[in-house]
């Protein structure tokens, strides 16, 4: 690690103050991937700001037109357990990683993350959900902009995520051996205007709609709707843990058990 | 019932108590007065030519001592290698240069180029960044078969090639098992892969040296599984310090598997650091560095043919084997694939004769050495595979074909030069199939299909050879050390008990188990015994732990020992109850003259021998303390019967562990609970190796799996309740304990029985897929499941 500056600052406003102070100032918000990344010495921030110390950006809660609002820095293990009203979710929230990970690691710092396994985005892209900036809101398909890329501007920080609660969702996840990411994500949400499917893990791209998926599934929510469907292995992340192809495969499986899961 | 805390009980693990809340004493928590820290920066090229190490700018950085390249080792020996092995014609293997630091080139990612002293830690990391390398970037030698090509880049330029040695064995027999091949009537032949591990003990490595200008000592504390032998290759072969001047401790250490039985680079850089600078040096290695410095396992590419007469009978075995020894010859590399391999080659069956090729190869990867089983997985592996292959082949029964062609007789002298002095396959392979529930397999599979899954059931047979081993014939194998064991047993003036031990305990429980022995001998409490190794300066010369050796040849010199010990003490009890030694029992802590109420207690006779009042010094020395060396005259032959079975998800080429048996044979048992626990340790690496671990290079050099991102260590929702069985091995005929070492039966077992298990599913499924090579990844089960159509 190279040595650093912290901050801990309690409001929005003083954190957005910190972290455009400096181009070398990076947000941390529970940290999972950003300090293993430290400790290899691959980033080499000037100070960070920490997030999880601000209150109004922690919590649940759920709008007027019934939304589950998830403010930014709320761990993966809150969202767990407290996140009932939407199950798919909790449930996704509760497969992430181990416990130790789950109980540091928040939703805003995997959003803005993007990292192509993670299983958040899938959630996020498959809700439709709203990206709550201090500046502004983004749609969730406005949002994501390939592996590791956002529509996140410099000095804009995630302080809440809207998710839309769907009619029937289920989210599969095909692990990874070794590290346990999503290989293949793949969250199915069906809402009275039609079926989402948003896929991780699989992508070059990064997180991404299945829209052959949806169109099948708007008109039968059923897993056979999906017969015959399949994606091409080309653009599909290939390495040691499987091929493009495989991923693809993957995906139609995952997709189909996903929407039996879902019921 | 065994007597409570004597031999064959299950004890609870005294040195539980430290390790589990955090007051165990690892070599990282030795920090010494003015200690400065090293930090090594290592080759990221596999393979390149330096040209110039520019260190000036580094050298001005904060907090830097010293920087030291391998200049400054150029008069140091060579990171020895213990064993030497004699190829096909005769000529002794190739052995080039082991630098401590990088000389002339670089030879595998991670090889140690600079070696940067600092007051801390992150300011020898800050000094290696700030200095400049000018390494000529040189074409990685890394798939073995093109190392041996004609015009390959040689990983040693020096050497005439890629082949460190051809290995024949037993040579004289090639021809007959050529022939008894040609005229099988059936032969069944697989080829696969042992795939390379990364050994990954829980606490990585660690050295500090330490030097005393005042009395000339050299001290090193390491993470060491036997530190006489470190400080025998370290001090004779690298830097030319006598054993008197060099003390060598190990003190708790945090698992080994193998990979801490070697002298590595590290170790040397901080004993001679510590005298150059006259200053204490610790190097504290991180999991990335241990991925590429911890010498890696297994390794090998093989084609193995068993051939078969018309009545199934095994009439031959051939077996050509690629040997990974990666950049450098490791401690024991050469050993591994030949002499702790292909004298395995026999398994538990009668085959008349067999034919075993070695090619030993260099590549510009981490060096390859031994893990867990060390040989005998990859001989049991491959041997098993071929045998599962062929009853299918066949159409007969894979127990039925096992069981046709066991060895039933014992001593069993095989064709491969080891003589197995006890078993009973018919046994085991008999207590497995009661307690596996074949019976009920049907309607398991019946069920699983229900779901959507294919069920599998895979059966193994295994022997390995252990308690290595008799002196005499591994110098004739080529090893340049003993592998005797030795025993010093101390016992104190009121009776109390230590002692100290050349074997090494690195999580194994020896300092539980070897009180057992002792006091069971004595008729004492255990408590009263306390176990001391891991420190030359208080321990007799010993050859340390691997190899499951410390019970049936460390815990034999124990028992020699104490033999030495109960002689003495009945003359003493002879004196103080003025009767004849021939007549005195020692039972239960009471000396007894027999067929009288006349006794003396332990403590009384053990005070006697250290306030020598009342005692016969004119025929016997005061003082109760006795050495002993043992040297086994054999190996031991652990064996065993497992089962498995797995589910497959056909479409996503998941394999899920349901069901695991087995049935070993590990002669007399100690301490049933430990030996349960080694077994279910085995058993977990194994199936590790089975599923999940996959050390991998790409054609650079650069190793892919460098960290738990990729490389997937087996964790506990990986493996199944296990349902071992240990009960009434036959006994080591040659030991005094009966005992034959458990610590590698289940990384040596499972392999193939888990492997079978997979292909058995696929077939049931209608699958025609002989083999998918390990890992059994989902990927690799899927593509498998693809090209079978």
């Amino acid at each position: 690690m190279y040595a650093f500056d912290i901050e801990r600052p309690t409001t929005v406003a003083d954190a957005v103050k910190l972290l455009v102070a400096s181009e070398e100032n990076q947000p941390l918000s529970g940290g999972q991937t950003l300090i293993p990344t430290l400790k290899q010495r691959l980033a080499s921030p000037e100070t960070l700001i920490s997030l999880t110390g601000i209150d109004e950006i922690k919590g649940i809660c759920e709008d007027d037109s019934g939304r589950i609002c998830i403010g930014a820095a709320t761990t993966h293990a809150e969202v767990a357990s407290g996140a009932g009203k939407y199950p798919a979710l909790a449930a996704l929230a509760s497969h992430i990683g181990d416990p130790a990970v789950r109980n540091r690691g928040t939703i805003g710092g995997s959003l803005a993350n993007n990292d192509p396994s993670a299983c958040y985005p899938a959630a996020a892209l498959g809700s439709g959900a709203v990206i709550v900036t201090n500046s502004r809101d983004i749609a969730a398909d406005d949002y994501f902009q390939g592996m590791f890329t956002t529509a996140l501007e410099p000095g804009e920080i995630i302080t809440e995520v809207k998710f839309p609660v769907p009619q029937k969702a289920a989210y599969m996840k095909f692990e990874q051996p070794a590290s346990r990411f999503a290989l293949v994500g793949v969250f199915v949400a069906q809402y009275e205007g039609g079926v989402r499917v948003a896929v991780t893990g699989a992508s070059e791209e990064g997180v991404f709609r299945w829209s052959e998926a949806e169109a099948a599934l708007s008109s039968d929510f059923s897993a056979s709707a999906l017969e015959g469907l399949s994606l091409p292995g080309d653009g599909m992340i290939s390495d040691m843990h499987g091929s493009g192809d495989y991923r693809a495969h993957l995906v139609a499986v995952m997709t189909r058990r996903a929407v039996t899961a879902a019921g | 019932m065994p007597k409570d805390g004597g031999i064959g009980a299950s004890t609870k693990r005294r040195e539980d108590a430290r390790f589990l809340t955090g007051i165990g004493n690892y070599t990282d928590d030795i920090n010494l007065r003015g200690q400065a820290y090293v930090h090594f920066l290592r080759s990221d090229l596999a393979h390149g030519r330096i040209n110039d190490i520019d260190t000036s700018a580094a050298e001005a950085m904060p907090g830097v001592v010293r920087i030291f390249t391998g200049k400054d080792f150029e008069t140091a020996g060579s990171i020895p290698c213990g064993w030497q092995v004699t190829d096909r014609f005769g000529n002794p293997m190739k052995e080039p240069r082991h630098p401590v630091l990088a000389e002339g080139k670089v030879r595998h990612v991670g090889d140690p180029i600079c070696a940067i002293v600092a007051e801390t830690r992150e300011q020898a990391r800050d000094a290696a960044e700030a200095i400049v390398l000018d390494i000529e970037e040189l074409p990685a030698v890394i798939d073995m078969k093109a190392a041996l090509a004609e015009g390959s880049t040689k990983v040693h330029d020096e050497l005439d090639d890629n082949l460190c040695f051809d290995w024949g064995f037993v040579e004289e027999n090639k021809e007959a098992v050529d022939e008894a091949i040609r005229n099988a009537a059936h032969v069944t032949t697989v080829e696969l892969i042992n795939n390379r591990l990364v050994p990954n003990a829980m606490e990585p490595r660690v050295a500090v040296g330490d030097y005393n200008r005042g009395t000339g000592e050299h001290t090193l504390y390491t993470t060491s599984q036997n530190p006489h032998v470190i400080r025998l290759l370290m001090g004779a072969f690298v830097l030319g310090i006598p054993e008197h001047k060099l003390r060598v401790v190990a003190p708790d250490v945090g698992g080994g598997f193998g990979s801490k039985i070697y002298h590595y680079a590290e170790e040397a850089f901080c004993t001679y650091a510590a005298k150059e600078l006259n200053r204490p040096v610790k190097w504290t290695c991180t999991r990335s560095e241990a991925f590429l410095s911890d010498a890696q396992a297994r390794d090998h590419v093989t084609k193995i043919e068993l051939a078969l007469d018309a009545d199934n009978n095994f009439t031959a075995v051939r077996t050509m084997t690629y040997a990974n020894m990666g950049a450098y010859l490791s401690t024991f590399a050469p050993s591994i694939p030949t002499w702790l391999h292909g004298t395995l080659m026999a398994g538990n069956y009668k085959t008349p004769l067999v034919y075993v090729n070695v090619k030993a190869v260099f590549t510009n990867t981490v060096p390859v050495d031994a893990y867990r089983g060390a040989g005998r997985p990859e001989a049991t592996y491959q041997l098993e595979r071929a045998i599962d292959k062929a009853a299918r082949e066949l159409g007969v029964d894979p127990i039925a074909l096992r069981r046709q062609n066991f060895i039933t007789e014992f001593p069993y002298a095989t064709p491969v030069a080891v003589e197995y002095d006890s078993g009973d396959f018919h046994r085991l392979m008999d207590k497995l199939e009661s307690r596996a529930d074949f019976a009920g397999f049907a309607a398991r599979r019946a069920e699983s299909e229900k779901n959507g899954k294919l069920r599998g059931l895979g059966i193994n047979c295994f022997i390995e050879a252990c308690g290595i081993a008799p002196s005499n014939l591994v110098g004739q194998l080529g090893a340049r050390a003993g592998l005797y064991e030795s025993a010093t047993v101390r016992v104190n003036a009121t009776g109390g008990i230590t002692v100290m031990t050349g074997s090494h305990s690195h999580g194994q429980g020896h300092e539980t188990v070897f009180p057992q022995v002792v006091a069971d001998m004595l008729g004492i409490d255990a408590s009263m015994v306390e176990i001391e190794h891991g420190d030359t300066a208080n321990t007799p010369m010993g050859m340390g732990t691997y190899g499951s050796r410390s019970i049936a040849v460390g815990g034999s010199a124990m028992v020699r020992a104490t033999e030495k010990i109960i002689a003495k003490t009945k003359k003493i009890a002879s004196h103080l109850l003025e009767a004849s030694e021939a007549d005195i029992e020692l039972k239960d802590g009471q000396f007894t003259v027999a067929g009288t109420d006349k006794s003396v207690a332990w403590g009384d006779v053990t005070l006697a021998a250290y306030v020598p009042h009342n005692y016969p010094l004119e025929d016997l020395e005061p003082g109760l303390e006795e050495t002993a060396f043992y040297d086994p005259n054999n190996f031991t032959y652990p064996a065993g019967a497992y089962a498995c079975e797995v589910e497959v998800d056909p479409e996503t080429g998941k394999v899920t562990i349901a069901r695991f048996t087995t049935a070993d044979d590990f002669g007399n048992v100690i301490n049933p609970m430990i030996v349960d626990g080694q077994v279910h340790g085995g058993l977990t690496q194994g199936i590790g190796q089975a599923l999940l671990e996959n050390c991998t290079y790409d054609e650079n050099g650069q190793l892919l799996s460098a960290s738990y991102m990729d490389y997937a260590m087996p964790r506990a929702d990986d493996v199944p309740f296990f349902s071992i069985d240990h009960s009434n091995g036959t006994p080591c005929t040659h030991n005094p304990l009966g005992v034959k070492g458990c610590g590698e039966a289940g990384a040596i077992g499972s392999t193939p029985t888990v492997v079978n298990a997979v292909v058995d599913a696929l077939q049931s499924g209608g699958i025609k897929v002989d083999h998918v090579d390990m890992p059994v990844s989902p990927s690799r089960v899927w593509q498998a499941i693809q090209a079978a159509g």
